[in-house]
């Protein structure tokens, strides 16, 4: 709300000391973010002065019209200067800006020597001065304007414009009159409101004649009253007065006519959207009704608008006259030609103004305000003011009202001094709670020790003792609330500290970072192309689309976090990295559920558990996964030489590590899943389901995307490993390690894991580790030679040479049994 | 040679200059073997002995002793100290350039966005709270409806929040971690003393300030006899402790659904007022659909964008830099954090 201070000054005295920035401080302090300050004293400075053209010379051998003016502004001699505009005869009152001024743009004026002739300054234009687009002639004021007088305030251009942010709940504030009050009690200012009454009198004293438009109120959830004002006699070509068209183009609206001009100023000025139909074009009775049997209208924006059949509407007896509350329709649009005005003012429902305004996405200055809530009492008052101002300044005559209304509510809110004191946590007392809700226009009644308090009309947003503790701590500020930590009880707070889920998310993660992997924070959007370059199949194909995506192309929800981290590794190697680590943990999302939408319920009170119940399991299960991408060298290349070369294995050794320190036990399987290579992927299993793979990502892929051929991943669903319950330290034994080494072969499909876990079982208790320390071969041939060290130790004493040789055996022979593995000697 | 005291004390001086003049470990067993060895002059004198007069004999044998054990302790001084001179010769030629890059291990890092997560939440951990974290994908009861805000609400428009398909699913990406809070509530009594940071959504385009996915952090208490002196001083704690010793706060009244009354707040922070994020009293519509008693009950809430936080913070100002996932932003911050 764009608010020029000169017009706010009509509803407070501003003392003459304070400053631009002292008001906007104001506007801050009571609740209103202060988008912008539009001082003009700051862009235009120096003498420009209200001049009366004395003589015009016009110098001719010229290209273009040049004149030679003789200006009286008020001082002793004549002032002389040159201009180039022609829209003006001798008699007129212009704006001259003398030497030494500047104008906006850092233009300095001086005397100057020029078609041989001394321009003693310059006659200005609404462009030159910053006020507008128009250069097409120099201003020409109205005949009133006292000559040698400052020019600006003349124009009213000398007013700063502040222009402030007006929150859903206060919508009343989207009026001069309404910040005015909010202003004035901001800066304890009293409030000089204008009087209804005398006004609506003044009025109704007019004599009426002439034909009146009836009105009707067909759907009463529409509308709880309108006002109609009939005049005729209105002459739509008079122009606006300089004033009015100057305030509303501070606002920031463009004047149009003099019938719209009035209708956007007292809107401006009071809060209440107004429209003005051409009598002429209403057949019989206007009424608020739904489009229902209505199908279409043609906006005064020339759009041709299908009708919802819920749409909130002004028609009379045969067709649509408005989009009621948010734009009148093309055909009653008052024209040059119009003579009869039906002036209408309603109170409509803010819903259902909002609806129409987002059905058709067709967001006006009415239904703005209309949304936020306009004060229900206000019709009366606006349409009699703007039927005065077109009485005044149209030529109109009033024919009288038709008026349909539904008497108000009364609501009244029962607080006490104490009540709001302890929500907002400091003492106010029963002087001040009265002084502050009566600033706000609230009547108040005692009680006992209680206050029955009437909100005032424009306030709906007041309903309870926190809307009226909001209303008191504002109006003494925010500033005045304590500072006070508040008292955590600790012992009933039993589950207090990080859960185990969190901690484990961050130890994983620091892990990587440790480790030399970057984490990343990637978009969950996917496109339909990433998917199928994945190959993603099964349960990772099911994904949920957004249904209005930012980007087309990604539209769908990540299923994997891999294409997310593969693409951010894609995009460090294509800004120079030659090498890059990454991972990300975060939550996916696979549309493999049966999910039944939750319905409505209702928020007046708890749900009830199967309502909650049918709420949370509308929303699928998105488990947290945590993966990585490792593209390129392992270790870096240095003067020492060529780092290594990251293998499908180095992947599969960050997982193994991430579940171990889980305390999760698991197995491996070599399985063919994408994006991994057919034949370098593992899977981990815990308690035989999957929970994590690793290995190398398939070639397709990396070319693909640009990545190096050696480019490893890994993902791990973090939310499928268990907490180990009840976990014990074993004790250390101090006793000699016997060490045990033995070479088998084995055919190649059978995996190490497998030959592994049988020699553990062979050798029994006693084997305290086993680690593969060789593995061979040969070129052409099925069998594979692994060879592993056995480490065995008793808790209590030496072995014996005889003894571990024997488990060596028993190890070997349950490799063989289970492997098929032969023992090399 | 003739075996007197000025004999036995000549031999001494001999080999006790040789001794001192030598210059290297070899060139001393040279003068070992010349000097103590089996053909040395006081070997030799030794074996004189038994040629003097008898009752000479001791008292030179013991001259001889004595000159015999000086000899030697001068060898064995002499040793040690030609052999720490060799190992120190031999230690300063294994000398390096210990400046050379040694960089062999790439350096990993966290997201400085997981890094102030974390400072938030053992922050709050240390006062009392617990973190709480719910889906992103969530139901636009949990996201709107319980949050008083209504059905023609703007924050509801296809404008503002991401809508899944089928629009009937009643599912949205969750434009705060507002959610999570009624969560809490609805699954916990009060006293409630809770932080929500997470993952959110609003259909803005990514420029230097604005990303459709960024992360939030929010605050709910619940308890007997709060009050917003109670929020304030929260959030005065909060900002002092993240921006610094004497960073304050200051509220100034605005409009949320589900706050009344309702604040932003800001913070002073390099000599300008910088705003920080929304707060308010928990309204009782809000308190009333968890089904809290609101004739016992009364809560705060507050929410803060942690991009801005960081961007404020570290002084970043291209919001790209913290999305766009380049290794050599987070690097900055160090793997665990400065």
């Amino acid at each position: 709300m764009k608010l020029p201070l000169s017009w706010v000054s009509e509803f407070i005295e501003l003392p003459k000391t304070i400053s631009v920035a002292d008001i906007a401080a104001g506007f801050v302090k009571v609740g209103f973010e202060v988008e912008s300050i539009d001082n003009p004293a700051e862009k235009i400075k120096g003498p420009l002065l209200v001049g009366k053209v004395l003589n015009i010379e016009e110098l001719t051998g010229h290209k273009k019209p040049i004149r030679y003016v003789g200006l009286d502004c008020g001082e002793a001699k004549t002032r002389f200067v040159i201009c180039g505009a022609t829209n003006f005869v001798v008699g007129d009152l212009v704006v001259v800006a003398l030497p030494g001024a500047i104008l906006p743009g850092n233009f300095a004026i001086s005397a100057r020597e020029t078609y041989g002739k001394t321009s003693n300054g310059m006659i200005c234009s609404s462009k030159e001065l910053g006020l507008g687009d128009d250069h097409s002639g120099i201003i020409v004021l109205d005949g009133k304007a006292k000559i040698g007088s400052p020019a600006l305030k003349v124009l009213g251009a000398d007013d700063p414009i502040i222009d402030i942010a007006v929150n859903p709940d206060r919508g009343y504030a989207m009026s001069v009159r309404g910040a005015a009050r909010e202003l004035a009690m901001a800066l304890g200012l009293s409030f000089k409101d204008i009087s209804s009454r005398a006004l609506i009198t003044s009025l109704e004293k007019k004599k009426k004649r002439g034909k009146i438009t009836p009105v009707q109120i067909s759907d009463k959830t529409g509308a709880d009253q309108i006002y109609l004002r009939s005049l005729s006699n209105v002459d739509p070509l008079r122009p606006t007065p300089q004033w009015m068209a100057r305030r509303l183009s501070q606002a920031g609206m463009r004047p149009i006519s003099i019938a719209v001009d009035i209708t956007n100023y007292v809107m401006l000025e009071l809060g209440q959207p107004l429209h003005a139909f051409d009598s002429a074009k209403i057949s019989g009775t206007l009424r608020v009704a739904r489009a229902g049997k209505f199908t279409e209208l043609i906006t005064l924006d020339k759009v041709k608008r299908k009708l919802a059949k819920d749409n909130l509407l002004i028609t009379d007896d045969k067709k649509v006259l408005a989009l009621a509350g948010t734009m009148g329709g093309l055909d009653s649009e008052v024209s040059e030609f119009t003579v009869g005005i039906t002036l209408e003012a309603a109170h409509f429902d803010p819903m259902s103004i909002a609806r129409n305004s987002r059905s058709h996405i067709l967001s006006s200055e009415a239904s703005r305000r209309f949304e936020r809530g306009v004060d229900p009492s206000l019709a009366e008052l606006a349409s009699a003011r703007a039927a005065l101002l077109l009485i005044e300044y149209a030529g109109a005559i009033y024919n009288g009202s038709s008026v349909k209304k539904t008497p108000l509510k009364k609501r009244s809110i029962t607080i006490s001094a104490s009540e709001i004191s302890s929500l907002i946590g400091t003492i106010y007392s029963d002087k001040e709670i009265e002084k502050s809700l009566k600033a706000i226009g609230a009547s108040l009644r005692k009680s006992g020790k209680k206050w029955v308090v009437t909100p005032p009309s424009w306030r709906p947003d007041l309903n309870d003792l926190p809307d009226l503790a909001e209303e008191v701590a504002r109006f003494f500020g925010y500033d005045r609330i304590p500072s006070q930590l508040p008292p955590v009880k600790l012992a009933s707070n039993a589950n207090s500290g990080l859960t185990p889920m969190q901690k484990r998310r961050r130890s994983m993660s620091l892990k990587l970072a440790n480790r030399g992997l970057v984490e990343v924070h990637n978009y969950p959007f996917v496109s339909q192309s990433q998917m199928d370059l994945f190959g993603f199949t099964g349960d990772r194909a099911k994904t949920f689309k957004i249904a209005n995506p930012m980007s087309d192309e990604y539209p769908y929800l990540r299923t994997h976090l891999t294409p997310g981290l593969l693409a951010a590794a894609a995009r460090n190697i294509s800004r120079g990295e030659k090498s890059v680590a990454l991972f990300e943990s975060g939550a996916i999302f696979r549309n493999i559920e049966t999910l039944k939408p939750a319905g409505s319920v209702s928020v007046s009170k708890r749900p009830t558990e199967s309502q909650i119940k049918q709420i949370y399991q509308s929303v699928p299960k998105q488990p947290l996964h945590l993966a990585g991408v490792i593209a390129g060298e392992m270790t870096n290349s240095g003067w020492w030489g060529k780092g290594r070369v990251v293998e499908w294995s180095d992947a599969v050794d960050l997982v193994r590590e991430l579940i171990e320190d889980s305390g999760n036990d698991y197995s491996i399987e070599a399985v063919d899943l994408a994006p991994w290579h057919p034949g370098r992927c593992a899977e981990f299993r815990v308690d035989g389901k999957a929970v994590a793979h690793a290995g190398q990502i398939h070639p397709r892929v990396t070319s693909a995307l640009a990545l190096p051929d050696a480019t490893v991943a890994f993902a791990l669903i973090v939310d499928a490993l268990k907490f180990p319950d009840n976990f014990k330290a074993s004790p250390i034994s101090v006793m000699p390690a016997a060490i045990q080494d033995i070479s088998l072969f084995v055919d190649q499909k059978v995996p190490a894991e497998k030959v592994e876990a049988a020699l553990k079982e062979g050798a029994g208790e006693l084997l305290e580790s086993i680690a593969l320390f060789d593995r061979y071969q040969k070129e052409g041939e099925a069998q594979v030679s692994l060879a592993f060290s056995l480490v065995f130790r008793a808790s209590n004493r030496t072995l014996t040479s005889d003894e571990v040789s024997e488990l060596r055996s028993k190890a070997g022979a349950m490799a063989s049994k289970k492997c098929g593995a032969q023992i090399r000697t | 040679m003739s075996l007197d005291n000025a004999g036995i004390e000549q031999i001494k001086a001999d080999a006790l200059s040789a001794i001192k003049a030598s210059q290297s470990l070899d060139e001393l067993r040279e003068v070992r073997i010349a000097h103590v060895g089996d053909r040395s002059p006081i070997a030799r004198a030794n074996q004189g002995l038994a040629e003097i007069e008898i009752e000479k004999r001791a008292a030179m044998g013991k001259l001889i002793g004595t000159a015999r054990a000086n000899i030697n302790q001068a060898f064995d001084d002499k040793e040690k100290e030609l052999t720490a001179l060799r190992d120190s010769r031999a230690l300063s030629n294994e000398r390096v350039d210990v400046t050379l890059a040694s960089n062999r291990n790439p350096r990993g890092a966290l997201h400085p966005l997981t890094l102030l997560t974390n400072e938030i939440s053992d922050l709050f951990v240390g006062m009392g709270y617990t973190v709480q974290e719910g889906p992103e994908l969530e139901a636009s009861w949990l996201n709107f409806d319980a949050l008083n805000i209504a059905e023609d609400h703007p924050a509801r428009t296809m404008q503002d929040t991401f809508f899944i398909e089928p629009l009937s699913s009643g599912l949205v990406m969750r434009t705060h971690t507002s959610p999570v809070q009624i969560r809490t509530m609805l699954e916990n009594k009060p006293p409630i003393y809770v932080i929500c940071p997470g993952r959110t959504y609003r259909a803005d385009e990514l420029d230097a300030t604005h990303t459709p996915v960024f992360n939030q952090v929010e605050g709910l208490v619940v308890d007997k006899g709060i009050t917003m002196a109670h929020l304030k001083g929260t959030l005065d704690h909060f900002a002092s402790k993240i921006f610094g010793p004497g960073v304050t706060t200051r509220i100034r009244p605005s409009f949320f659904p589900f706050t009344e009354p309702s604040a932003e707040v800001d913070f002073f922070y390099n000599g300008r007022w910088v705003e920080w994020g929304g707060c308010g009293m928990v309204n009782r519509k809000v308190l009333q659909a968890a089904g809290i008693d609101t004739d016992i009950y009364t809560g705060f809430a507050f929410g803060m964008g942690l991009e801005r936080t960081l961007m404020v913070k570290y002084g970043i100002t291209d919001m790209h830099d913290i999305v766009e996932g380049d290794v050599r932003f987070s690097r900055q911050f160090g793997s665990g954090g400065r």
